[in-house]
């Protein structure tokens, strides 16, 4: 018991629980089966991003991924075009989107190698330049998703939506490649600190370039599952997830200075996240009081979470 | 004649800016008139201000994900609160740049990361202004709307307010021992902390300065657009942190340029200007604006390789 309450992600998975049981109290347990399936699709959305940002900023200071959401509008849009409702052209859609990624994680990285600009800045122009080519590619379109894969994003199996299923398998491989594998002991290393890295052997240069490249990729199959879910893409279907990304990632208890990272978390804070506003919903407060208290919960949690550290230490 | 860092940090954003300014002459002449330069810098005058609230957080290493919605939450207590009852206005805003400094002070005492933090706040701002405001409305104060549209002699309002502006900044920052204390702590807080200085007063005054001019940036822009809206400055948030680091700044270690940053401010609104004269297809706009801003941090870069270069003459 004592381990487990030591773990830094226990806290958002807490939190999550504490606002789950807090809004089905008032709903008297009706539409419990469908407040968790909905906290499950949405949270899984969220954790894609999440995931890749959290390797970003494992990478140390000044790195954060702010071409999320402008690669999930052009991901969305360009394989709904490819796409163009064919059931036969899903899997190639996957390859666009990841095609998609790919290129935008090259030119992030470019940026900041090249030019050695702070990434925060190479990732904001990067995205300024990737969400006029989703309004260029986007024109008037409204295209509708296969109604395969629309169907396979917005059921589910054995209870747990599907896309909590993919959610799941990748947040696994990601907790892998994090732990298990040289590469992940290779960012930590980078984030806790570069000179140190570099002069320990690591490649210091292909660690970061993978690292955009897999954020960027994440990024766009999330956009792509998202557009085919919500049965269309928008041209502000990622708005909300740049926030989200980076909020979800530090809520889960990785630190934001860099060096340490966790997957589970991201779980319990993406789940934390939409549970916040679904209860806010339920009790049916305006929209004003809703966004402050959104504000007033995330800071709590930072602090609560924050305490047990300076405590443990 | 060798010439100092200092300057030489200082002359890629005025280089830039005059390139910028040369071009708007050269694709529209009728814009070299008193009028026409009023038009172009009008709405930098309060991203300037943003912009100068962003650096201050960014010179004690934090960074301000709220400023957006905290200029828009002024602007709206602005047409508001400051417009039919000026002394509970002013006791609002005064509160709101009080609660700027505690959330400096919690941020250092309890080791918060200030991007999360500013992040949670960033909804309580924009819940309050909406609550303020649930329509966009307003009137602004006379006394604004009459300084935003004097007309000085020899230079327009915009120009010269940018100018006073810049010159304060850096008298305020750069020459004062409070500005040198805060960029101490930026640079490396413990030897500051060791020497003696208080932390808590210099970190709360940074932030509590910073509010300061954020809260100018709002009623500034109110003068400006005569009503507000809850989402009047969302956009201020990236923009700010763009044009810090467009004027020569960092994000960490204490090193900004108030008049950098000033002038980083007035290039990223002429390069909105620009790109209207230029014709560019609206969906190319934002990515254009990118392009702009990655081109003059490649700029950069090729100044301070002839800065090393010096050094090793």
């Amino acid at each position: 018991m004592k381990a487990l309450l030591a773990k830094p992600w226990i806290w958002s998975f807490i939190a999550a629980l504490s606002v789950w049981l807090a809004t089905i109290a008032v709903t008297r347990g009706a539409s419990t089966v469908g407040l968790s399936q909905a906290a499950l699709t949405f949270a899984a959305f969220s954790v894609l991003v999440g995931i890749g940002q959290m390797f970003v900023i494992t990478l140390g200071p000044g790195n954060i991924d702010l071409s999320v959401p402008a690669t999930m509008t052009l991901a969305g849009t360009v394989t709904l075009k490819y796409m163009d409702g064919q059931n036969g052209l899903i899997l190639q859609g996957l390859g666009i989107a990841i095609m998609v990624g790919v290129s935008v994680g090259v030119l992030n990285y470019a940026l900041i190698k090249a030019l050695r600009i702070p990434p925060i800045i190479a990732t904001l122009s990067m995205s300024f330049i990737v969400q006029s080519a989703a309004i260029w590619t986007n024109r008037g379109l409204r295209i509708k998703p296969p109604q395969v894969l629309a169907d396979f994003t917005t059921l589910t199996s054995f209870g747990i939506p599907n896309i909590a299923l993919i959610a799941l398998l990748i947040s696994i491989l990601a907790w892998v490649l994090l732990h298990r594998t040289p590469y992940g002991r290779w960012i930590a290393a980078i984030g806790q600190s570069l000179p140190a890295a570099r002069m320990a052997g690591i490649a210091v240069d292909g660690c970061r370039f993978v690292t955009y490249l897999l954020c960027a990729v994440l990024a766009a199959i999330c956009g792509y599952l998202l557009a085919c879910f919500s049965g269309g893409a928008a041209l502000n279907m990622g708005t909300e997830y740049l926030l989200m990304s980076i909020a979800v990632v530090v809520i889960g208890g990785t630190a934001v200075a860099g060096g340490d990272s966790n997957v589970p978390g991201i779980w319990g804070a993406s789940l934390f996240m939409f549970l916040v506003v679904s209860m806010l919903n339920t009790y049916g407060l305006g929209a004003g009081v809703r966004l402050i208290m959104t504000g007033v919960i995330i800071i709590t949690v930072i602090l609560l979470a924050s305490g047990r550290k300076a405590g443990a230490r | 004649m060798r010439i100092s860092t200092d300057t030489l940090r200082l002359a890629v954003p005025v280089v830039s800016l005059l390139l910028l300014l040369a071009g708007v002459f050269y694709l529209q002449p009728r814009a070299m008139s008193y009028t026409g330069l009023n038009l172009l810098f009008n709405l930098a005058v309060p991203i300037a201000l943003a912009t100068i609230a962003q650096m201050l957080i960014m010179a004690v290493n934090d960074l301000d994900l709220s400023m957006g919605t905290f200029v828009s939450f002024v602007a709206c207590v602005a047409a508001t609160y400051l417009h039919d009852t000026p002394l509970l206005g002013a006791a609002i805003l005064l509160a709101a740049i009080a609660a700027y400094a505690v959330m400096g002070v919690i941020i250092y005492l309890r080791d918060l990361p200030s991007i999360v933090v500013t992040l949670g706040m960033s909804f309580v701002w924009a819940g309050l202004a909406v609550l303020i405001l649930p329509a966009p409305g307003g009137t602004a104060p006379e006394w604004a709307r009459a300084a935003m549209i004097s007309k000085p002699p020899l230079m327009p309002m915009a120009i010269v307010a940018s100018a006073v502006l810049a010159v304060f900044a850096h008298l305020l920052i750069m020459r004062s021992s409070f500005g040198v204390l805060i960029r101490g702590v930026g640079g490396n807080q413990r030897s500051v902390l060791r020497a003696g200085w208080p932390i808590v007063a210099a970190r709360a005054g940074a932030y509590a300065l910073a509010a300061t001019f954020a809260v100018a940036a709002g009623i500034c822009l109110v003068g400006l657009t005569t009503s507000a809206d809850a989402n009047i400055a969302l956009r201020y948030t990236l923009l700010s942190i763009a044009g810090v680091i467009l004027g020569g700044g960092e994000f960490t270690g204490g090193r900004i340029s108030p008049i950098g940053a000033v002038i980083g401010a007035l290039t990223l609104t002429l390069a909105g200007s620009f790109l209207s004269f230029l014709r560019i297809s609206p969906d190319w706009q934002i990515g254009a604006q990118g392009a702009i801003l990655i081109i003059v941090l490649a700029l950069r870069l090729l100044l301070n390789r002839l800065e090393s270069k010096g050094d090793m003459a």
